[in-house]
């Protein structure tokens, strides 16, 4: 039993990795098929750095997740102190709320969104191009929040309350125990919604499809429209960049989240 | 004593319809330490918070030298509070925790090292300072926080059950520590507790509280000697209370016979409780009792024997370093001040009977801890 | 209260959410409700509706099929995983989790390189000497692409979990006479109940409404519901039938969840993911 479960992890794994290694692979390839190795080269990666179209796409990409994710985290955190000093039968409304767009399809949020967006542009406003940066921007603040709310809501709930107290017993305004305090109890929950804020904001595909105009794509959507025509391997070295920015994010959360984890068993004892 | 410092005014408080303090009228002088003293539920927490700044009660005013403070904020009281499981900051270190509010007030930074490690000499944690919070004992960490609110040098210093997490031996020397502490400070301490030991020991004022109001003020000994009602008189130290009547000034009637007592100004034949605690009561032989009845337990308290006497089905509790077989027929005599009598209240009839002896005779350990927020 | 003042900081996250989750909800069902070229209201969307079924049948079709395999091949990851020392845990919680935040176009469409006619697996399987085999273009690749894709989805709540489940009690379950395979189907599985029903609600529902696995796994017949969609609002400009159609989508998906949750009381506060 135990060895089977090991030998299905293996597999699980392969499978869920093998597809990403055919792309990394991809992108040392000298020819232009994920099918067929010809040779090993750089020249995707150049290729990609002289593309100022779609470094500009990816430049868009990152600004709309950096933005977005830091607006949410911010947003976010100040309504969760909020919340969670609502009384218990508001707080569950405003969790269920919070659930709305974690747990209606992707292509609902979009499609509701996009049409609000042309509905108040073009009815209301007269608008002729109603999707912009802008409502871009609404759209990924929108999905980022329940991440961060999700994110900080339990360390506010776990924080012993009186510390707030003895920090105001202490002579801090409320805004100032804030900082001084409670903001350096529920960190790793703000920094944990942030990186998965950035990373899903980063990642968005099909709410942005439906969100964005004209005048602003971001890369995974351009790359949809790539896949009606033969992908260039370019691409591919920057898939195998962004693995690596994932990755690195990824272990910078686990290590804060090791960090804090000691504390507590200290704290424990 | 001297001047009054704090005056809380039909104070009230209610959460979501219930209510948690009903009509509390205190006040406090400066120099004082004062204990509220109750089981938990009882609002003593409540009434600290108020005091604290925390909570805003519902009606009711909060005097502070002559001035009401119902709106000033905790951050500008001169009170600082010691918290229950003491509220320290985990990410801060001794030292810094300590000058977490001269810092906030803005202190030179001079003054802030001498006054921190000055308070750290009080507490006995000298060279502490470095030291991360979650290295230290729990004796240690109640210094820090002891620390952290005097060094702000507050005219009151609340104390919410600040030696609730020790154990025994240490709560023992703390007690005489923040006993210490206080003198030599002078600082007036609002102490939270629901260790009926620990208040009398500690306080210059006693404040026994019940279901949101308060039951009796006064000094440990008078607390102890003439309780008011059958709720303190149970809550203080063991007592056996008896229904009696009042015949007339300094005697009262129960248990068939009349017996001379101290007490007087009660109306002719008010009915009364009758309070005789255990340990004031000497076993004679039979013939020359007052009483006469049967022992049906004993068990070893070390110091003395608890000893269960059914007198006529109505069971007591003796204390007596006098051992008796079980089963032995026994006789007791009663003297005039080992009697005390108090009015009929709403406690009336719930306490002071032995009849379900262990049950009833289980000290009150539970913790307050979680008491109304 | 003193914090009474600070449950104000919730109003505009409040406002917010309202203004840009519940009130595009309601615009979604202004648009199902009104005609096309006249704006005036109508029920002909909703009518619609019906000729639609069929697709809506197959897209729960495939991603029930989807979640339940996701289940079978998730939860010996999820237990195999709760059972390691903590800091192989978080490494491997973190290698599930990586994948998910990678861009799923560019997984699906290695996908295609490895099982189209001239993909990786068919020349290696040439190479063995063995036949190509028709891999791509098959209601089989469009469940693997559902699977492959959703299939973190599932292992991480079943891992958040199983993880939490008493290794007492297991040991109770033996120590009163169960064999291993009893002690799972009458302890194990029973308290793992939570996570496979939080799992299976986050495999079917993106799966239910994807749009881009079966064009690019599926044969050109197959259509899912997320398909039709993106092609009325995308190329067909009916946004108004799209419109209908999302709604029924979004009360499927919510009956759906709200069975889920029934089935555990869980109060959505707790975060399933890290």
């Amino acid at each position: 039993m135990k060895k089977a479960n090991r030998v299905i992890t293996i597999l699980i794994f392969v499978f869920l990795y093998a597809p990403m290694l055919v792309l990394i692979i991809g992108s040392f390839n000298e020819g232009k098929s994920l099918a067929r190795f010809d040779g090993f080269t750089f020249e995707q990666y150049a290729e990609l750095f002289r593309d100022q179209d779609l470094l500009k796409l990816l430049g868009n990409s990152i600004l709309i997740s950096v933005i977005s994710s830091f607006v949410a985290t911010v947003f976010g955190t100040v309504a969760a102190v909020g919340i969670c000093n609502l009384k218990p039968k508001m707080r569950r409304l405003v969790m269920q709320l919070t659930d709305i767009p974690m747990t209606n399809p992707d292509i609902v949020t979009g499609i509701s969104l996009s049409l609000l967006f042309v509905f108040v542009g073009t009815k209301m406003l007269g608008q002729r191009d109603s999707l912009t940066f802008w409502t871009l921007l609404i759209a990924h603040v929108t999905f980022n929040l329940p991440y961060v709310i999700l994110n900080v809501m339990p360390k506010l709930n776990q924080m012993d309350h009186s510390l707030t107290d003895a920090a105001m017993d202490l002579g801090c305004t409320p805004l100032q125990s804030f900082f001084k305090v409670t903001l350096h109890e529920i960190l790793p929950g703000v920094v944990a919604g942030a990186i998965m804020a950035f990373t899903m904001s980063l990642d968005d595909f099909v709410i942005s499809y439906f969100v964005s105009g004209m005048d602003f794509v971001t890369l995974p959507v351009e790359i949809y429209s790539y896949t009606k025509k033969p992908i260039p391997p370019k691409i591919y070295a920057m898939f195998t960049l962004l693995f690596l920015l994932i990755l690195v994010l990824m272990i910078t959360m686990n290590l804060l989240q090791l960090r804090s984890d000691k504390k507590k068993v200290q704290v424990g004892k | 004593m001297s001047k009054e410092l704090i005056r809380l005014q039909n104070l009230t408080m209610e959460f979501d319809g219930e209510r948690i303090l009903d009509g509390i009228n205190l006040y406090i002088k400066d120099h004082e330490f004062l204990t509220l003293l109750g089981p938990s539920g009882c609002g003593k927490t409540t009434t600290l918070r108020i005091v604290g700044g925390f909570l805003t009660p519902t009606t009711g005013e909060v005097m502070f030298d002559g001035k009401c403070i119902n709106d000033v904020p905790p951050y500008e009281r001169q009170i600082n509070t010691v918290f229950q499981r003491y509220a320290l900051f985990p990410h801060l270190n001794v030292f810094d925790n300590i000058a977490f509010g001269l810092r906030v007030a803005k202190m030179p930074k001079d003054e802030i090292t001498k006054r921190v490690n000055d308070m750290l000499e009080i507490v006995s944690l000298k060279g502490y300072g470095h030291r991360n919070i979650s290295s230290l004992s729990g004796g240690q960490q109640q210094r820090v926080a002891i620390a952290r609110a005097l060094v702000n040098e507050p005219k009151v210093l609340l104390l919410d059950e600040p030696l609730g997490a020790l154990d025994l031996r240490l709560r023992k020397d703390m007690q005489n520590e923040l006993k210490r502490i206080q003198q030599a400070t002078g600082i007036t301490f609002i102490y939270v507790t629901h260790d009926q030991e620990e208040a009398l020991s500690m306080s210059d004022t006693v404040v026994v509280m019940d279901k949101g109001r308060i039951q009796q003020i006064g000094r440990p000994e008078d607390i102890y000697n003439e309780p008011t009602n059958a709720f303190v008189a149970d809550f203080i130290g063991e007592s056996n209370i008896l229904d009696g009547v009042m015949l007339e000034d300094y005697k009262v009637r129960f248990f068939g016979r009349t017996f001379k007592c101290l007490d007087a100004g009660f109306e002719p034949n008010e009915p009364v409780d009758v309070v005789i605690r255990p340990e004031d009561i000497d076993f004679v032989p039979p013939q020359e009792g007052h009483l006469v009845g049967t022992v049906t337990s004993v068990t070893f308290k070390g110091l003395n024997y608890d000893i269960i006497v059914d007198f006529k089905g109505f069971k007591w509790l003796i204390q007596t370093t006098d051992h008796q077989p079980e089963g032995a027929t026994v006789g007791i005599r009663l003297n005039p001040e080992d009697i005390h009598i108090m009015h009929k209240s709403e406690y009336s009839g719930l306490f002071g009977d032995y009849s379900s002896y262990s049950a009833e005779y289980d000290e009150l350990t539970e913790d307050a801890a979680d008491e109304e927020e | 209260m003193k914090r009474n003042k600070s449950v104000l900081l919730s109003v505009p996250y409040i406002l917010w959410m309202v203004a840009f989750t519940l009130i595009p909800l309601g615009v979604v069902c202004y648009y199902a409700l009104t005609d096309p070229n006249t704006g005036e209201f109508t029920w002909s969307n909703i009518a619609e509706l019906g000729t639609f079924l069929p697709v809506f049948g197959e897209s729960i079709g495939y991603s029930l099929v989807s979640a339940l395999l996701c289940l079978v091949l998730g939860y010996p990851v999820a237990y195999f995983i709760a059972h390691r020392k903590p800091l192989t845990q978080k490494l491997l919680y973190m290698l599930v989790m990586l994948p998910m935040c990678m861009s799923f176009l560019l997984r699906t469409l290695a996908w295609v390189a490895l099982l189209q006619d001239t993909g990786i697996i068919n020349d290696f399987l040439e190479m063995l000497g063995l036949a190509r085999l028709p891999l791509i273009r098959h209601p089989v690749a469009v469940v693997l692409g559902m699977v492959y894709n959703y299939l973190p989805y599932m292992i991480l709540p079943l891992y958040a979990i199983i993880v939490k489940i008493d290794n007492r009690l297991i040991e109770a379950a033996e120590d009163l006479g169960c064999t291993p395979a009893q002690t799972f189907v009458k302890v194990v599985l029973p308290l793992s109940m939570p996570g496979i029903v939080s799992g299976i609600t986050m495999v079917f529902v993106p799966a239910v409404s994807t749009f881009y696995i079966s064009q690019k796994l599926g044969d050109t017949g197959t259509f899912l519901i997320g398909d039709v969609i993106e092609r009325l609002f995308k190329q067909g400009d009916n946004a108004n039938l799209g419109a209908a159609l999302s709604l029924l989508l979004m009360i499927l998906v919510f009956v759906c969840t709200g069975i889920m949750n029934k089935l555990t009381d869980s109060d959505g506060e707790e975060m399933v993911v890290v």
